[in-house]
Protein backbone atom coordinates (compact mmCIF):
# COMPACT_ATOMS: atom_id res chain seq x y z
CA UNK A 1 0.00 0.00 0.00
CA UNK A 2 1.25 3.43 -1.02
CA UNK A 3 1.01 6.77 0.98
CA UNK A 4 -1.57 7.83 -1.36
CA UNK A 5 -3.89 5.15 -0.72
CA UNK A 6 -3.18 5.00 3.27
CA UNK A 7 -4.03 8.66 3.25
CA UNK A 8 -7.56 7.74 2.12
CA UNK A 9 -8.33 4.96 4.75
CA UNK A 10 -6.23 6.50 7.57
CA UNK A 11 -9.06 8.76 8.91
CA UNK A 12 -11.58 5.55 8.92
CA UNK A 13 -8.48 3.92 10.84
CA UNK A 14 -7.75 6.22 13.37
CA UNK A 15 -11.71 6.40 14.30
CA UNK A 16 -12.03 2.71 14.49
CA UNK A 17 -14.25 3.01 11.35
CA UNK A 18 -12.26 0.63 8.98
CA UNK A 19 -12.88 -3.05 8.45
CA UNK A 20 -10.55 -5.53 8.96
CA UNK A 21 -8.98 -6.18 6.15
CA UNK A 22 -8.61 -1.89 6.11
CA UNK A 23 -6.74 -1.72 9.51
CA UNK A 24 -4.46 -4.63 8.63
CA UNK A 25 -3.17 -2.78 5.45
CA UNK A 26 -3.39 0.39 7.07
CA UNK A 27 -1.50 -0.87 10.16
CA UNK A 28 1.61 -2.45 7.73
CA UNK A 29 2.22 0.80 6.03
CA UNK A 30 2.21 2.67 8.98
CA UNK A 31 4.78 -0.23 10.52
CA UNK A 32 7.37 1.03 7.76
CA UNK A 33 6.35 4.45 7.30
CA UNK A 34 7.96 6.94 9.44
CA UNK A 35 5.88 10.07 7.98
CA UNK A 36 2.79 8.27 7.50
CA UNK A 37 2.62 7.16 11.28
CA UNK A 38 3.73 10.88 12.19
CA UNK A 39 0.99 12.18 10.55
CA UNK A 40 -1.14 9.47 11.74
CA UNK A 41 -0.33 10.59 15.57
CA UNK A 42 -1.10 14.88 14.70
CA UNK A 43 -4.57 13.27 13.38
CA UNK A 44 -5.05 12.07 16.56
CA UNK A 45 -3.85 15.45 18.37
CA UNK A 46 -6.06 17.37 15.96
CA UNK A 47 -9.48 15.90 17.04
CA UNK A 48 -7.84 16.52 20.85
CA UNK A 49 -7.79 20.17 19.72
CA UNK A 50 -11.38 19.42 18.57
CA UNK A 51 -12.59 18.60 21.75
CA UNK A 52 -12.07 22.05 22.97
CA UNK A 53 -14.56 23.88 21.59
CA UNK A 54 -17.28 24.57 23.63
CA UNK A 55 -20.42 23.42 23.45
CA UNK A 56 -23.45 26.19 22.99
CA UNK A 57 -26.86 26.42 24.90
CA UNK A 58 -29.45 27.47 22.65
CA UNK A 59 -31.24 30.23 24.38
CA UNK A 60 -33.88 29.91 26.82
CA UNK A 61 -36.88 30.92 24.60
CA UNK A 62 -35.92 28.76 21.70
CA UNK A 63 -38.49 25.43 22.77
CA UNK A 64 -41.10 28.27 23.23
CA UNK A 65 -40.44 29.97 20.00
CA UNK A 66 -40.87 26.65 17.97
CA UNK A 67 -44.36 25.84 19.52
CA UNK A 68 -45.55 29.01 18.72
CA UNK A 69 -44.28 29.04 15.55
CA UNK A 70 -46.09 25.89 15.13
CA UNK A 71 -48.91 26.63 16.75
CA UNK A 72 -49.41 29.33 13.90
CA UNK A 73 -49.53 26.78 11.44
CA UNK A 74 -52.42 26.16 9.23
CA UNK A 75 -54.65 23.66 10.44
CA UNK A 76 -55.98 21.28 8.03
CA UNK A 77 -59.73 20.89 7.78
CA UNK A 78 -62.60 20.80 5.57
CA UNK A 79 -61.86 24.02 4.08
CA UNK A 80 -58.86 22.91 2.48
CA UNK A 81 -60.46 21.38 0.24
CA UNK A 82 -61.29 24.69 -1.59
CA UNK A 83 -57.56 26.12 -1.18
CA UNK A 84 -55.95 25.42 -4.72
CA UNK A 85 -53.44 22.57 -4.85
CA UNK A 86 -50.83 22.45 -7.61
CA UNK A 87 -51.17 18.55 -7.86
CA UNK A 88 -54.97 18.62 -7.73
CA UNK A 89 -55.59 21.28 -10.41
CA UNK A 90 -53.10 19.68 -12.49
CA UNK A 91 -54.96 16.26 -12.06
CA UNK A 92 -57.97 17.42 -13.41
CA UNK A 93 -56.65 19.61 -16.48
CA UNK A 94 -55.19 16.33 -17.95
CA UNK A 95 -58.31 13.95 -16.79
CA UNK A 96 -60.29 17.18 -18.90
CA UNK A 97 -58.21 17.24 -21.40
CA UNK A 98 -58.13 13.05 -21.85
CA UNK A 99 -61.75 13.99 -21.88
CA UNK A 100 -61.68 16.36 -25.14
CA UNK A 101 -59.50 14.09 -26.82
CA UNK A 102 -61.30 10.72 -26.77
CA UNK A 103 -64.62 12.61 -27.67
CA UNK A 104 -62.74 14.06 -30.77
CA UNK A 105 -61.93 10.60 -31.61
CA UNK A 106 -63.52 9.79 -35.10
CA UNK A 107 -66.21 7.05 -34.15
CA UNK A 108 -66.20 3.38 -35.72
CA UNK A 109 -69.27 1.42 -35.36
CA UNK A 110 -69.10 -2.13 -36.15
CA UNK A 111 -72.28 -2.87 -36.98
CA UNK A 112 -72.08 -0.45 -39.88
CA UNK A 113 -68.75 -1.05 -40.91
CA UNK A 114 -69.71 -5.07 -41.49
CA UNK A 115 -73.43 -5.22 -42.39
CA UNK A 116 -73.80 -3.51 -46.34
CA UNK A 117 -75.98 -0.39 -46.19
CA UNK A 118 -79.21 -0.07 -46.35
CA UNK A 119 -80.81 2.33 -48.51
CA UNK A 120 -82.34 5.50 -46.85
CA UNK A 121 -85.84 6.24 -47.61
CA UNK A 122 -84.58 9.04 -49.63
CA UNK A 123 -82.81 7.31 -51.65
CA UNK A 124 -85.87 4.75 -52.28
CA UNK A 125 -87.88 7.96 -52.96
CA UNK A 126 -85.72 9.44 -55.91
CA UNK A 127 -85.57 5.76 -57.34
CA UNK A 128 -89.38 5.69 -57.56
CA UNK A 129 -89.35 9.01 -58.81
CA UNK A 130 -87.65 8.53 -61.97
CA UNK A 131 -89.51 5.59 -62.71
CA UNK A 132 -91.99 7.59 -64.66
CA UNK A 133 -89.42 9.55 -66.62
CA UNK A 134 -87.23 5.98 -67.60
CA UNK A 135 -90.82 4.52 -68.82
CA UNK A 136 -91.68 7.53 -70.83
CA UNK A 137 -90.69 6.36 -74.35
CA UNK A 138 -90.11 9.80 -75.93
CA UNK A 139 -87.47 10.47 -74.00
CA UNK A 140 -85.86 7.42 -73.75
CA UNK A 141 -85.61 7.39 -77.76
CA UNK A 142 -84.25 11.13 -77.25
CA UNK A 143 -81.99 9.88 -74.86
CA UNK A 144 -80.60 7.34 -77.59
CA UNK A 145 -80.30 9.99 -80.26
CA UNK A 146 -78.05 12.43 -78.28
CA UNK A 147 -75.72 8.86 -77.64
CA UNK A 148 -75.28 8.64 -81.38
CA UNK A 149 -73.71 12.44 -81.66
CA UNK A 150 -70.34 12.47 -82.32
CA UNK A 151 -68.49 13.84 -79.72
CA UNK A 152 -66.74 17.16 -80.53
CA UNK A 153 -69.07 18.22 -83.38
CA UNK A 154 -71.98 18.22 -80.96
CA UNK A 155 -71.86 21.72 -79.82
CA UNK A 156 -71.46 22.56 -83.65
CA UNK A 157 -74.89 20.77 -84.57
CA UNK A 158 -76.57 22.45 -81.53
CA UNK A 159 -75.79 25.82 -82.93
CA UNK A 160 -77.16 24.66 -86.21
CA UNK A 161 -80.08 23.40 -85.07
CA UNK A 162 -80.82 26.87 -82.69
CA UNK A 163 -80.11 29.03 -85.70
CA UNK A 164 -83.02 27.06 -87.57
CA UNK A 165 -84.96 27.44 -84.60
CA UNK A 166 -84.74 30.88 -84.84
CA UNK A 167 -85.17 31.50 -88.51
CA UNK A 168 -88.24 29.00 -88.36
CA UNK A 169 -89.62 31.05 -85.65
CA UNK A 170 -89.02 34.31 -87.52
CA UNK B 1 -39.73 2.10 26.80
CA UNK B 2 -37.48 4.01 25.12
CA UNK B 3 -38.74 4.71 21.34
CA UNK B 4 -36.42 4.76 18.43
CA UNK B 5 -36.20 7.92 16.66
CA UNK B 6 -38.28 6.24 13.55
CA UNK B 7 -40.95 5.03 15.83
CA UNK B 8 -41.30 9.07 17.55
CA UNK B 9 -41.59 10.17 14.17
CA UNK B 10 -44.09 7.73 13.17
CA UNK B 11 -46.68 8.98 15.83
CA UNK B 12 -45.79 12.46 15.39
CA UNK B 13 -47.29 11.62 11.60
CA UNK B 14 -50.36 10.23 13.59
CA UNK B 15 -50.32 13.51 15.52
CA UNK B 16 -48.96 12.75 18.54
CA UNK B 17 -47.03 15.96 19.79
CA UNK B 18 -45.76 14.56 22.73
CA UNK B 19 -42.90 12.61 20.04
CA UNK B 20 -42.39 15.78 18.53
CA UNK B 21 -41.11 17.21 21.85
CA UNK B 22 -38.75 14.27 23.07
CA UNK B 23 -37.46 14.75 19.19
CA UNK B 24 -37.00 18.63 19.84
CA UNK B 25 -35.33 17.65 23.20
CA UNK B 26 -33.03 15.04 22.26
CA UNK B 27 -31.82 16.90 18.46
CA UNK B 28 -32.31 20.82 20.10
CA UNK B 29 -28.42 20.46 21.17
CA UNK B 30 -26.72 18.97 18.73
CA UNK B 31 -28.82 20.99 15.82
CA UNK B 32 -27.59 24.46 17.19
CA UNK B 33 -24.31 23.56 17.91
CA UNK B 34 -23.80 22.15 14.11
CA UNK B 35 -25.47 25.12 12.67
CA UNK B 36 -23.46 28.04 15.16
CA UNK B 37 -19.95 26.01 14.11
CA UNK B 38 -21.48 25.99 10.15
CA UNK B 39 -22.43 29.76 10.12
CA UNK B 40 -20.88 31.08 13.26
CA UNK B 41 -23.81 33.48 14.43
CA UNK B 42 -25.58 32.34 17.42
CA UNK B 43 -28.82 33.96 16.26
CA UNK B 44 -28.54 32.79 12.50
CA UNK B 45 -27.59 29.25 13.67
CA UNK B 46 -30.80 29.48 16.08
CA UNK B 47 -33.14 30.63 13.29
CA UNK B 48 -32.08 28.38 10.97
CA UNK B 49 -32.38 25.26 13.86
CA UNK B 50 -35.98 26.29 14.21
CA UNK B 51 -36.53 26.52 10.37
CA UNK B 52 -35.44 22.50 10.18
CA UNK B 53 -37.76 21.70 13.32
CA UNK B 54 -40.54 23.07 11.36
CA UNK B 55 -39.71 21.67 8.13
CA UNK B 56 -39.66 18.47 10.03
CA UNK B 57 -43.13 19.42 11.18
CA UNK B 58 -44.20 20.26 8.31
CA UNK B 59 -43.81 17.24 6.40
CA UNK B 60 -44.80 14.56 9.35
CA UNK B 61 -47.72 13.54 7.14
CA UNK B 62 -45.29 12.22 4.08
CA UNK B 63 -42.95 10.76 6.62
CA UNK B 64 -42.19 7.00 6.12
CA UNK B 65 -39.50 5.44 8.05
CA UNK B 66 -37.35 4.34 4.83
CA UNK B 67 -34.48 7.11 5.70
CA UNK B 68 -32.43 7.03 9.13
CA UNK B 69 -34.01 10.24 11.21
CA UNK B 70 -30.88 11.90 11.59
CA UNK B 71 -29.80 11.67 8.11
CA UNK B 72 -32.59 13.15 7.36
CA UNK B 73 -32.66 16.10 9.92
CA UNK B 74 -29.00 16.69 9.23
CA UNK B 75 -29.49 17.14 5.67
CA UNK B 76 -31.53 19.66 6.09
CA UNK B 77 -30.03 21.72 8.77
CA UNK B 78 -26.69 21.59 6.41
CA UNK B 79 -28.71 22.45 3.24
CA UNK B 80 -30.17 25.48 5.38
CA UNK B 81 -26.76 26.77 6.48
CA UNK B 82 -25.18 26.11 2.95
CA UNK B 83 -27.76 28.39 1.75
CA UNK B 84 -26.85 31.11 4.77
CA UNK B 85 -23.46 30.68 4.33
CA UNK B 86 -23.82 31.58 0.84
CA UNK B 87 -26.42 34.80 1.13
CA UNK B 88 -24.34 35.93 3.56
CA UNK B 89 -21.21 35.89 1.27
CA UNK B 90 -23.12 37.31 -1.39
CA UNK B 91 -24.38 40.44 0.92
CA UNK B 92 -20.58 40.91 2.32
CA UNK B 93 -19.24 41.50 -1.13
CA UNK B 94 -21.97 43.72 -2.13
CA UNK B 95 -20.85 45.72 1.03
CA UNK B 96 -17.58 45.26 0.42
CA UNK B 97 -17.25 46.67 -3.02
CA UNK B 98 -19.58 50.14 -1.79
CA UNK B 99 -16.97 50.84 1.12
CA UNK B 100 -14.54 49.00 2.94
CA UNK B 101 -15.47 46.53 5.05
CA UNK B 102 -14.79 47.82 8.78
CA UNK B 103 -16.94 44.63 10.28
CA UNK B 104 -13.62 42.36 9.19
CA UNK B 105 -12.89 40.27 12.04
CA UNK B 106 -9.68 41.20 13.91
CA UNK B 107 -6.34 38.44 13.39
CA UNK B 108 -6.84 36.11 15.98
CA UNK B 109 -3.20 35.28 17.85
CA UNK B 110 -2.76 31.98 18.50
CA UNK B 111 -2.79 32.35 22.27
CA UNK B 112 0.15 31.50 24.60
CA UNK B 113 0.27 31.05 28.36
CA UNK B 114 2.47 34.56 28.56
CA UNK B 115 0.18 36.28 26.96
CA UNK B 116 -2.71 35.13 29.02
CA UNK B 117 -2.42 34.86 32.79
CA UNK B 118 -6.29 33.84 33.06
CA UNK B 119 -6.92 29.94 32.32
CA UNK B 120 -10.27 30.54 30.97
CA UNK B 121 -9.67 33.68 29.21
CA UNK B 122 -6.52 31.18 27.28
CA UNK B 123 -9.13 28.78 26.64
CA UNK B 124 -11.84 30.92 25.12
CA UNK B 125 -9.31 32.40 22.90
CA UNK B 126 -7.88 29.02 21.68
CA UNK B 127 -11.89 27.92 21.28
CA UNK B 128 -12.67 30.73 19.04
CA UNK B 129 -8.85 29.97 16.82
CA UNK B 130 -10.18 26.54 16.58
CA UNK B 131 -13.90 27.87 15.42
CA UNK B 132 -12.27 30.16 12.85
CA UNK B 133 -9.75 27.57 11.18
CA UNK B 134 -12.77 25.63 11.23
CA UNK B 135 -15.23 27.90 9.74
CA UNK B 136 -12.22 28.82 7.08
CA UNK B 137 -12.85 25.70 5.83
CA UNK B 138 -14.54 25.01 2.24
CA UNK B 139 -18.27 24.64 3.38
CA UNK B 140 -18.37 20.97 2.31
CA UNK B 141 -15.42 20.00 3.96
CA UNK B 142 -16.41 21.93 7.18
CA UNK B 143 -20.12 20.30 7.53
CA UNK B 144 -18.26 16.72 6.98
CA UNK B 145 -15.56 17.63 9.68
CA UNK B 146 -18.45 18.31 12.18
CA UNK B 147 -21.11 15.94 11.14
CA UNK B 148 -18.37 13.14 11.81
CA UNK B 149 -16.17 14.90 14.60
CA UNK B 150 -19.25 16.20 17.19
CA UNK B 151 -21.91 14.44 15.57
CA UNK B 152 -20.21 10.85 15.25
CA UNK B 153 -22.11 9.95 12.17
CA UNK B 154 -20.85 6.83 10.25
CA UNK B 155 -19.67 7.21 6.63
CA UNK B 156 -22.36 6.30 4.87
CA UNK B 157 -24.51 8.78 6.57
CA UNK B 158 -22.61 11.56 6.49
CA UNK B 159 -22.52 10.67 2.37
CA UNK B 160 -26.18 10.46 2.51
CA UNK B 161 -26.23 14.28 4.26
CA UNK B 162 -23.81 15.67 1.73
CA UNK B 163 -25.20 13.77 -1.39
CA UNK B 164 -21.65 12.13 -2.39
CA UNK B 165 -19.94 8.49 -2.35
CA UNK B 166 -18.25 7.42 0.69
CA UNK B 167 -15.13 7.15 -1.54
CA UNK B 168 -15.13 10.70 -1.98
CA UNK B 169 -15.96 11.17 1.92
CA UNK B 170 -13.11 10.18 2.75
CA UNK B 171 -10.89 12.13 0.49
CA UNK B 172 -12.73 15.33 1.64
CA UNK B 173 -12.43 14.12 5.19
CA UNK B 174 -8.91 13.59 4.50
CA UNK B 175 -8.22 16.86 2.26
CA UNK B 176 -10.11 18.83 5.99
CA UNK B 177 -8.11 17.08 8.56
CA UNK B 178 -4.47 17.54 6.52
CA UNK B 179 -6.04 21.71 6.88
CA UNK B 180 -6.72 21.19 10.15
CA UNK B 181 -3.61 19.64 11.09
CA UNK B 182 -1.67 22.43 9.58
CA UNK B 183 -3.52 25.12 10.87
CA UNK B 184 -4.02 24.27 14.27
CA UNK B 185 0.30 23.09 14.32
CA UNK B 186 0.41 25.92 17.24
CA UNK B 187 -2.44 25.17 19.26
CA UNK B 188 -0.76 21.41 19.57
CA UNK B 189 2.61 22.66 20.76
CA UNK B 190 0.65 24.44 23.31
CA UNK B 191 -2.19 22.44 25.06
CA UNK B 192 -4.33 23.74 28.06
CA UNK B 193 -4.58 21.51 31.02
CA UNK B 194 -8.15 19.93 31.00
CA UNK B 195 -8.59 18.51 27.67
CA UNK B 196 -11.51 16.71 26.35
CA UNK B 197 -11.24 13.16 24.23
CA UNK B 198 -8.23 10.52 23.54
CA UNK B 199 -7.48 11.76 20.12
CA UNK B 200 -10.03 10.04 18.47
CA UNK B 201 -13.47 11.92 17.39
CA UNK B 202 -15.77 11.52 20.48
Amino acid sequence: MKCEEVSRELIAYLDRRANSAERQEVEGHLASCAPCRARAEEFRRVWTVLDEMPVEEPSLGFDARLRQRIADEPRPGWFRWFVPQPRLALSMALLVALCVWVSRMPRENPTTATIPSVPTEQQQFQVIENLGVLENYDVLSKFDALSELPGPAAPAQQKVDSKQDDSGGM
Amino acid sequence: MIRSDVELMLDVKAGDTASFDLLLQKYRLPLVNFLYRMVRDTATAEDLAQEVFLRIYRARKDYFAGAKFTTWLFRIATNLALNSVRDNRHRRMEVSLDAPADDEEAPIQVPTREMRIDEHMIERDRAEFIRRTIAALPEKQRAAVLLHKYEEMDYGEIAKVLECSESALKSLLFRAYETLRIELAPLMTQPVGNRAGEGRPS
